[in-house]
């Protein structure tokens, strides 16, 4: 099966190869397009990075090698919002490790886990520190979460789901 | 004159929901200083951002002047990047700034690209960001279309692009090689120096890497002058700083405050003192790559060379009577970092602390050097058994020893940053680890 951009991705990905000149190459555009593909697709496939690659005139082990290195992305389907919880210092002094068990346990997913609906991550800091503890999902930061507040943080986004690709 | 605590240079427009748009942006002075920069002779504006002393706020505290300074005069192409990859544990700051006032941090980035006569400028993004992603490429668009940015600016013949570049998740990209190749779409891994990005970065030219509050502070400075600038501070250090404070501290957030304010004066007089009406037992003074303070410590100024060299603060040691050599026979005390302080207060499990810092570094390791990234790992594992009651008698001198095998040893300084931490808290808060092995051994 061979995959195609949607007209807006192919003018955002041609607009943004004008963006740097001094490369000689379409190279620096390849973390927007593996976004875009994943916004498109999903996750990145085998065929979605072999389409990245042609749109850009790279090599295919290149854009794998890319793909690999950066955690935002997945090489398997995961859920429509992906809540990034953050258990490192500054949440985990303020009981972070309760609130990611809270989401283990009201979603039904261990950490790194998804359904349909939900991709539960446990992250590194969010730069949200002084809110801790803190998760982002998409555009949308919840600040000093406490066990209790998890259960209508799941509800909420049930009813209003923030994928990242509409960042992209 | 030092600045009192109510001095805001770059968070003076937060909590205006109006400040973020072009309107309101310029209706409360904005792009006023980008005018009289662009009349300026680059050289005059290097001069005054020299004569600020202001202090590159991304970690290093190297001097931003000087710095500008390196790249060879004459280069035909020069590259100005901001570093907006916040992710230090403990800091969050840079993204305030972004989300209250872009077009500062754009002002800045035309003005300096002007300093250095760079054309093609980006601002890297950390890839989760999103939310300051959307505001900050919202007002790029803006100041393209008022004539602020692209060829030709407000006809000075000045010509200064800006591109937002998002990243996709790698603590590592902060670093500045990493960041640079990471633009170029590669995997962001550092590059081995020299050579320095200021001679040979970005696609193979100079390159200036600069933090997000570094350059914001750069249309203050040409508007009030350097002078001015570095009397607001304290000895070698200008302006003011940025301090995130986190843990457990009563009242924790992101606070503009005079070089000069103490630790103390931070937790007990901005912070409403440590929560539950407990005591001080570490303060991570910029962020987790830095050693900790212990509780008699706390009377040092946030001030970058104060924390270098204090004397009272205590050097960290590789093992009990044996001083860190950070070079030439220099003692590592601390340094000032990123900005961010986290409080720790007299119940904490200090090991497990420092575990959750060590799986950190051992997550984010790029894995190039094998010091850093069998060490972090290595350094994780045995910490982990400490923090839980299973560690067994030597496995501090173990973590010692590993760590002392990282510092110095390494591509980047991310292995620095993983040793120094591990060193610190094991010099000052010893008592914690060996009360958890002994757990074990009763
Ligand atoms: C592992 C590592 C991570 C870093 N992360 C950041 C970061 O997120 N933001 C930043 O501004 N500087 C970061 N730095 C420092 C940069 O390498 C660089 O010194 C800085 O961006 C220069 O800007 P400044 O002179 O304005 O501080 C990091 C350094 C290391 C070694
Ligand atoms: S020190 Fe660690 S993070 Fe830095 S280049 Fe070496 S392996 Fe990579
Ligand atoms: S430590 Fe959790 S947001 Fe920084």
């Amino acid at each position: 099966m061979s995959l195609e951009f949607s007209g807006p991705a192919k003018q955002k990905i041609a607009a943004l190869c004008e963006r740097y000149p001094d490369a000689g190459s379409k190279k620096p555009v390849v973390l927007a397009a593996l976004h875009l593909a994943q916004k498109e697709f999903g996750h990145l496939s085998d065929d979605a990075l072999r389409l990245v690659a042609a749109t850009l005139e790279l090599p295919y082990a290149h854009v794998y090698g890319v793909a690999t290195f950066y955690t935002m992305f997945r090489r398997e389907p995961g859920g429509v919002t992906t809540i990034r919880m953050c258990t490192n210092i500054s949440c985990m002094l303020r009981d972070g490790y309760d609130v990611l068990a809270a989401f283990e346990q009201k979603l039904g997913l261990k950490k790194g886990e998804s359904n349909k609906e939900f991709t539960l991550v446990e992250e590194e800091c969010i730069a949200a520190c002084a809110n801790a503890p803190c998760a982002v999902v998409g555009t949308k930061y919840f600040l000093d979460i406490t066990p209790a507040k998890v259960s209508a943080i799941v509800d909420e986004l049930r009813s209003a789901p923030h994928p990242e690709g509409e960042v992209v | 004159m030092p600045t009192d605590r109510t001095t805001k240079l770059v968070s003076a427009r937060f909590g205006d929901d109006k400040a973020r748009t072009m309107a309101g942006y310029e209706a409360s002075g904005g792009y006023a200083t980008l005018r009289k920069a662009l009349a300026m002779r680059p050289e005059d504006i290097t001069a005054e951002v020299k004569a600020s002393n202001l202090r590159g706020r991304g970690g290093a505290g190297f001097a931003t002047g000087v710095k500008w300074g390196f790249v060879p005069p004459g280069s035909p192409k020069v590259h100005l990047v901001c570093n907006a990859d916040e992710s230090e544990p403990g800091t969050c700051k840079d993204r305030e700034l972004i989300y209250w006032d872009p077009h500062l941090l754009i002002e800045g980035m035309i003005i300096s690209a002007h300093a250095l006569r760079a054309h093609h400028n980006y601002i890297y993004i950390r890839g989760e960001m999103m939310r300051e992603y959307v505001v900050l490429a919202k007002a790029v668009e803006e100041a393209y279309q008022r004539g602020y940015l692209g060829t030709n600016i407000l006809g000075t013949g000045v010509t200064v692009h800006l591109t937002v570049h998002r990243g996709a998740g790698a603590y590592i990209c902060g670093e500045e090689t990493a960041l640079l190749n990471s633009l170029e779409g590669l995997r962001g891994q550092p590059r081995l120096k020299p050579p320095f990005p200021a001679v040979k970065g970005l696609f193979g030219n100079p390159t200036i890497v600069n933090n997000v509050e570094t350059l914001m502070n750069v249309p203050l400075i040409v508007d009030k002058g350097g002078a001015w600038f570095n009397g607001l501070g304290m000895g070698r250090s200008g302006g003011t700083r940025m301090l995130c404070v986190s843990g457990h501290v009563e009242k924790p957030g992101v606070f503009e405050l005079p070089m000069g304010i103490t630790f103390r004066q931070i937790i007990d007089e901005v912070c409403g003192g440590v929560w539950k009406g407990r005591k001080v037992k570490a303060v991570i003074p910029g962020g987790v790559s830095m050693p900790p303070l212990d509780a008699d410590e706390l009377d040092v100024p946030c001030e970058f060379d104060a924390l270098q060299t204090d004397e009272r603060i205590k050097p960290v040691m590789v093992r009990p009577g044996e001083q860190f050599n950070l070079g030439g026979g220099k003692a590592l005390r601390t340094m000032a970092g990123s900005g961010g302080v986290v409080v720790l207060d007299d119940h904490c499990d200090i090991p497990k602390a420092v575990w959750r810092i060590m799986k950190f570094f051992a997550h984010e390791s790029c894995g190039q050097c094998t010091p850093c990234r069998e060490g972090t790992g290595w350094m994780e594992k045995v910490a982990r058994r400490v923090a839980d009651g299973t560690g067994k008698p030597g496995d501090l001198e173990l973590l010692s020893s590993i760590a002392h095998g990282i510092a110095g040893n390494t591509i980047c300084a991310l292995g620095d940053a993983a040793a120094w931490p591990m060193l610190g808290f094991l010099t000052k808060f010893r008592a914690d680890f060996e009360a958890k092995i002994q757990q074990r051994a009763a």
